[in-house]
């Protein structure tokens, strides 16, 4: 009896068992609200973390596609990247998923093989999940600066104060 | 040593991933970083009068508070309580159902409870039990009181500048307590200790002084426009010529000067250039702009009613000054706020000038009879509806537009329809996004109210998310490239939020698209649209 089959079959579980924990990492009136309102438009937080997960628990099955882990993980990465969260506990909860899958199926036979073959998939994710993070964080900083530069570059050229505007440019 | 090695499994469970349970009055604010906005420079502060100018650090322990700072407050608590009816109502009758809780933006985004509506509002209550009624004297924090301390303090200026005033919150209210007012009233006390922060301080300094946000002085704001002109002049071969401060006109033009300096803003200013170029040419339609009244936005009305009455009377007063018959206002949010809401009581009636008219159609804008102040997608509605416009919409054929409900103009004065009405006739492709994200349920922008800084963009972000949310599921589901808007802070605004989630869109003014599908008399082929891109099948001839 491998791990994988009952992986599939035992998704719902894992994934609600998984979610609760990402949820509860919001503080517990905000949890309450994650959970409990459906709406992808009034509940964007919690529908963008239910998504990427589900989608990941596939991946998880099925094997890792680089890129489709990527596209999983990104709405709940750029979503935890500027919230009230440590690097640490933005991307932290992509472990969790070992101590799940533990509770639900390491009772198994033959279970320790194919667990060490997922952990290594969690851990590809967490390292995924640590880039879509710092692009984020990136993208935050090239986003001020951008405000910034554009604010005192555009004033100064239509002050007139920026004759030759290609070359001002790349000074 | 290795016995004492925890197990990898034994690691993992006894990490607690849980914040504590706390009261909310037990959690201690966390001034973080990209959440705030710097404070106002002192100089600001002392030009327009109010009190405590000084420079100062949110992040620093002391804030350089006068001594006397909680007689202050207690005292201007004290005085608004008797003077605004509303807030002594606002104060006492929220039964805390919880019905506004989820609806804040920055709720949802940041998933801080004290963002929800109530939470923020109950910051300010516990202090009104514990200072004004007598159940909070007695019981104290059993009715739901606390003492004002620095730390409370402090909270309070955290939180009050994680609201944009946008109002989404009272649509919800059973009561009909305006949490956006609340939000103004405590803005408007922490002034009296000196606690602005600076894009809110120095805009108003420099429109109080100069007339506009940027201080744009009277010759360089015509420069500008000039500008204008000679982009207008090689895309259509036209050459226009805008009347400043022209005595006698018949309408005075204001805008938001983010119009005029900011991107995409700026296009959109040329799109009024050339609207009212085209009913001077046809209509003789007679339309000044003021270098004086060179703003519409009014960032009084984020520091109190008394700096916002200010700012305003400067508009009525250069109408009076021109002689205009009546004043047409420009793709602005918060100035429509104020207009609408708090004009006519602070500096109206406006009785020295006439019920507009719009003298091409003869619409009487009934709607504007006190305040005389007409909202530019109604008289371009009114344009379109009665025909007297010539318009080739295939021109915005590339742009798959989607429109965002400015909160001020949706809320602070219930203009759903006639925007879309003038962008679903000069453009083909139009989708709206889904109900509960629109009209009157339209969620902010995440930067108003003067929080469109840079230092604070993870708040801006967070508080972004849940427009840029909707654009983005229009965007999957119809290809929506284009996200069309009538308001300064929007444009300035959403191309940021847009390129953190969603950035294959980009954002545009209402007036930008009217214009691009306008037919000026006597233009040449066009082969670009404003922004200098190819217009649909002309990708060629561009090049």
């Amino acid at each position: 009896m491998s791990v994988m089959a009952p992986l599939g079959s035992q998704k719902e579980a894992i994934l609600g068992r998984w979610l609760a924990r990402v949820i509860d990492t919001y503080p517990p009136e905000t949890a309450r609200f994650l959970r409990s309102q459906k709406d992808p438009f009034a509940n964007p937080v919690g529908h963008a973390t239910r998504q990427s997960l589900t989608a990941l628990i596939d991946l998880l099955v099925a094997g890792l596609d680089e890129a489709a882990a990527r596209a999983a993980l990104d709405p709940v990465i750029r979503v935890r990247a500027i919230q009230a969260f440590s690097p640490a506990q933005a991307v932290g909860f992509v472990f969790d998923l070992k101590v799940i899958l533990r509770e639900t199926l390491g009772t198994l036979p033959k279970a320790a093989d194919e667990l060490s073959l997922l952990d290594g998939r969690i851990d590809r994710l967490a390292l995924i999940a640590f880039d879509i993070y710092m692009q984020c964080r990136e993208k935050i900083y090239e986003l001020k600066a951008n405000e910034m530069k554009n604010t005192t570059y555009k004033a100064f050229a239509r002050a007139g104060l920026i004759k030759d505007q290609d070359q001002g440019a790349g000074q | 040593m290795a016995d004492e090695t925890p197990k990898p499994s034994e690691l993992l469970s006894n990490i607690d991933y849980r914040p504590p349970a706390k009261q909310w009055m037990d959690v201690p604010v966390n001034i973080r970083k990209g959440m705030y906005c710097y404070a106002a420079n002192p100089k600001s502060v002392e030009y327009l009068g109010l009190p405590n100018a000084r420079a100062w650090n949110p992040t620093d322990e002391d804030w350089k508070l006068p001594e006397n700072w909680q007689q202050i407050l207690h005292e201007g608590f004290k005085e608004r309580l008797e003077k605004f009816r509303s807030i002594k109502v606002f104060m006492d009758i929220c039964v805390r159902c919880g019905a506004c809780a989820d609806k804040c933006h920055f709720f949802i985004g940041t998933g801080d409870p004290k963002n929800m509506p109530v939470l923020r509002a109950e910051l300010l209550r516990s202090v009104y039990r514990n200072d004004f009624t007598l159940m909070g004297k007695l019981l104290g924090r059993f009715a739901g009181a606390r003492p004002m301390t620095i730390d409370v303090l402090k909270e309070w200026w955290y939180y009050l500048f994680q609201c944009t005033e946008c109002r989404r919150c009272s649509l919800y209210c059973p009561y009909g307590i305006d949490t956006a007012e609340i939000t103004m009233f405590g803005r408007e006390l922490i002034n009296l200790l000196g606690l602005n922060i600076d894009w809110i301080a120095t805009p108003v300094a420099n429109c109080y002084r100069t007339g506009n946000h940027l201080g744009i002085q009277p010759h360089a704001f015509k420069d500008m426009i000039d500008f204008f002109v000679d982009d207008i002049e090689e895309i259509t071969g036209v050459r226009m010529e805008p009347n400043f401060n022209k005595k006698g006109a018949d309408i005075l033009f204001i805008t938001p000067s983010g119009d005029v300096f900011a991107d995409p803003g700026t296009y959109t200013c040329m799109g009024y250039l050339m609207l009212f170029h085209f009913l001077k040419e046809k209509y003789g339609l007679d339309v000044t702009w003021s270098t004086y009244a060179s703003e519409g936005g009014n960032f009084g009305s984020f520091t109190s009613h008394e700096v916002m009455k200010r700012l305003n009377a400067k508009m009525y007063l250069e109408a009076r000054r021109l002689g205009v018959k009546w004043i047409l206002g420009g793709e602005c949010g918060h100035m429509w706020r104020v207009i609408n809401q708090y004009m006519d009581t602070m500096n109206g009636p406006a009785d020295f000038l006439e019920v507009p008219v719009n003298p091409i159609t003869g619409t009487r804008f009934e709607n504007a009879a006190s305040t005389k102040m007409v909202h530019i997608a109604e008289f371009t509605a009114d344009l379109i509806k009665h025909g007297k416009l010539d318009l080739k919409p295939e021109r915005n054929d590339n742009k798959i537009l989607t429109f965002h409900d400015s909160c001020n103009p949706a809320r602070g004065m219930g203009m759903f329809d006639e925007p879309r009405y003038v962008i679903q006739n000069v453009a083909n492709h139009f989708y709206d996004m889904p109900a509960n994200t629109i009209r009157e349920q339209t969620f902010c922008c995440g930067s108003g109210s003067g929080l469109n800084a840079g230092e604070n963009m993870e708040e801006r972000m967070a508080g972004g998310l849940p427009r840029a949310n909707a654009v983005k599921y229009v965007h999957e589901k119809h290809g929506v490239n284009m996200l069309a808007c009538v308001c300064a802070i929007d444009r300035a605004a959403l191309p940021t939020s847009m390129a953190y989630w969603v950035p294959e869109v980009q954002v545009t003014g209402m007036t930008e698209l009217v214009a691009n599908a306008l037919v000026l008399p006597g233009e040449q082929e066009r082969t670009t649209d404003l922004r200098g891109e190819p217009l649909p099948g002309m990708e060629e001839a561009d090049e």
